[in-house]
C-alpha cells in the first residue's frame, strides 16, 4: 500500500517569485486550509517515497508535511489500520 | 598547501532511487537491469539484500536469477536518475566550485578552501553525507584524502553511508593491504600480469621497481606506480571547465547475436546514422571513428582510425566503422554488442581543408540529403524513412539509439 498521496493544492504566487500553499483540496472536494507554513526545506520522504521541497504545515491544529516534487504536490498518508 | 579532496560515491545509486520511490522494494532483493526480452540483460545496480545474495553489477539477468530466485527486476528510469544526480550536485556546489564528475553517481570535490572552517575534514564529509540523506533520500560514502586516487579508494573502503579518511600517516595501514586491482586502471588483464610479477596488493606495487613496471606496461605502468604511492596530483577540474563533448557515440546489445558481417552492417548503420545525426545537431564533425566490439563471452576491444577529412555524414562514418569491424572481427565467437563512436571533434563552422581525392560536391549533396532525412525523422519518427538494408532484418534494425538514453562510462584522463 503506497503511502504517497498526490493532492490538489491552491497556491498564492507572490510577485517576488515565492509561492505559498493556501489550501489542500482533498479528492472528495473538501478544502483544508493551511493555517501556517512553519518550515520550508529540501527533504526526502522515506515514508511516501519521494523527494522535493518539504513544507511543514499547520492544518487544523496538527502538523503535516506537504511535499512539492518537481511539479506535483503530495502528502504522506497515515498508516491504514 | 596540502589539498583536501573528497570522492563521493552514491551507494547503489539506481537501486537506491528505486527503493526511495517504492517503499515496497526496501525489504526485498531488487536489481535495476535492462530489458529482458530485448536481451539488454545485465544488472546495472542492486540493493543491499540482492548484494547479500551474491548478485553483482554487470552480470546477466539470468545469472542473477539463479543466485537469487526471488530477485525483483526493475526497469531503469534514467531521467529520474539524472534528476537525483542533479539534486545531489546542487548540494556539492554549496561547498566548492571544483567538482568533477566521474559518471553519473561519482564526483571529486576539492574542499581545500573551505575545510578550515570545520572541526575536521571528516566533520565536513559527514555534514555532506547527512544532507544527501535528509534532503535527497539516498546515501553516499565519502573518501577523504590528499589526492583523487586515494579519495576514490576511500569511498570504496566502507559502504554504505560512511566516511573514510586516508592521510599520509595512515595510508600504509589502509591503502597498502588492498588488492592491486582496486586501483584505477588495473583491470582484469593487468591484474593477471601483476600477479605474475608477484604483485598482489597496492603496497606490493608501491614498493616495486618502477623501471620494471614501465618496461612491462609502458607509460601505464608508471601511472599505476604513481597511483599506488599516493603521488598522483592531478587537479579536480572546475565545474563547467570539463570538456563539453569529447566524443559522440552509441552502442547497443543486439537482440540476437551477430554472426556475420551482414548482421554487423545492419546494426552498424543504425548506430552510425544516430551518431551522425547527433554530430549535426551539435554542429560538430569528427576526425576519428572508433568501434567497440564485444563477443558473447563479454570479451571485447576498441579500435579506431582517422578519416581523410572531418565528417558528419553517416555514410562515411559507417564505412570507416565497417572497415574496422572487417579488420578486427573473425566471428569465431558471435558478437553480443557493438558500438560506434566519433572522436577528435571539431566545430562544423570552421573552414575545411578540401581533399583533392574526395568529391566535395557529392559530399555536399549527401549532407543535404541527410539533413532532409533528419527533418523527416523529426516529424514522422525514426522508422519513417530507412535504408533498404534495414528491412533485411527488422529485429536487428528496430531500435533507436538516438532516443534511448545511454549513459557512457567515463575516462579518468580528461582535458
Amino acid at each position: 500500500m503506497s503511502l504517497k498521496e498526490y493532492v490538489d493544492v491552491v497556491i498564492y504566487h507572490r510577485k517576488d517569485g515565492q509561492i505559498k500553499p493556501l489550501y489542500i483540496v482533498w479528492h472528495n472536494g473538501v478544502e483544508y486550509p493551511i493555517d501556517k507554513v512553519m518550515q520550508i526545506t529540501r527533504a526526502a520522504s522515506l515514508r511516501a517515497g519521494g523527494t522535493g521541497i518539504r513544507y511543514t504545515c499547520l492544518i487544523q491544529g496538527s502538523q503535516r508535511y506537504l511535499f512539492l516534487e518537481e511539479d506535483r504536490w503530495f502528502i504522506e498518508k497515515k498508516e491504514e489500520k | 598547501m596540502e589539498r583536501t579532496i573528497f570522492h563521493c560515491d552514491l551507494n547503489n545509486f539506481y537501486a537506491s532511487v528505486e527503493c526511495l520511490h517504492h517503499p515496497e522494494y526496501r525489504n526485498i532483493p531488487i536489481a535495476v537491469g535492462g530489458d529482458v526480452e530485448k536481451r539488454h540483460g545485465i544488472i546495472l545496480a542492486k540493493n543491499m539484500l540482492a548484494k547479500k545474495a551474491g548478485v553483482t553489477t554487470g552480470e546477466a539477468l539470468w545469472q542473477a536469477k539463479l543466485k537469487c530466485p526471488d530477485l525483483t527486476l526493475v526497469k531503469p528510469n534514467f531521467s529520474q536518475y539524472l534528476r537525483f544526480s542533479g539534486l545531489v550536485r546542487k548540494i556539492y556546489a554549496e561547498y566548492s566550485d571544483r567538482i568533477e564528475s566521474f559518471g553519473i553517481d561519482e564526483v571529486w570535490i576539492d574542499v581545500t578552501e573551505i575545510v578550515g572552517r570545520y572541526a575536521s575534514p571528516r566533520a565536513l564529509a559527514d555534514e555532506i553525507r547527512n544532507r544527501i540523506r535528509e534532503e535527497v533520500g539516498i546515501t553516499a560514502s565519502i573518501g577523504v584524502s590528499f589526492n583523487k586516487v586515494f579519495a576514490k579508494l576511500g569511498s570504496d573502503y566502507k559502504k554504505p553511508d560512511a566516511t573514510t579518511v586516508i592521510t599520509r600517516e595512515n595510508m600504509k595501514e589502509i591503502v597498502f593491504p588492498l588488492p592491486v586491482e582496486d586501483l584505477l586502471y588495473v583491470g582484469r588483464k593487468t591484474t593477471v600480469k601483476m600477479h605474475q610479477l608477484g604483485i598482489y596488493t597496492i603496497g606490493d606495487c608501491a614498493r616495486y621497481d618502477v623501471a620494471i613496471l614501465r618496461r612491462k606496461f609502458g607509460k601505464w605502468g608508471e601511472y599505476i606506480w604513481t597511483f599506488a604511492n599516493g603521488l598522483e596530483n592531478s587537479p579536480v577540474l572546475k565545474e563547467g571547465r570539463e570538456p563539453m563533448v569529447k566524443s559522440v557515440g552509441n552502442s547497443t546489445t543486439a537482440p540476437r547475436d551477430l554472426k556475420n558481417l551482414d548482421d554487423v552492417r545492419i546494426v552498424c548503420y543504425v548506430l552510425s546514422e544516430s551518431v551522425a545525426a547527433r554530430l549535426r545537431e551539435a554542429g560538430l564533425r569528427c576526425m576519428t571513428v572508433a568501434v567497440s566490439i564485444r563477443d558473447n563471452d563479454l570479451e571485447g576491444c576498441v579500435r579506431q582510425m582517422k578519416l581523410p577529412c572531418p565528417s558528419d555524414l553517416s555514410d562515411e562514418i559507417a564505412k570507416a566503422a565497417m572497415t574496422l569491424f572487417q579488420a578486427n572481427v573473425d566471428f569465431q565467437k558471435p558478437l553480443r554488442s557493438i558500438g560506434v563512436k566519433a572522436a577528435d571533434l571539431c566545430v562544423g563552422e570552421v573552414p575545411l581543408q578540401l581533399s583533392i581525392f574526395e568529391d566535395q560536391e557529392k559530399r555536399e549533396e549527401n549532407l543535404a540529403l541527410e539533413k532532409t532525412i533528419d527533418g523527416i525523422r523529426r516529424r514522422f519518427g525514426a522508422q519513417s524513412i530507412q535504408r533498404l538494408r534495414m528491412l533485411e532484418d527488422t529485429l536487428l534494425s528496430g531500435f533507436n539509439p538516438k532516443q534511448e538514453h545511454v549513459i557512457f562510462p567515463e575516462s579518468y584522463f580528461k582535458g
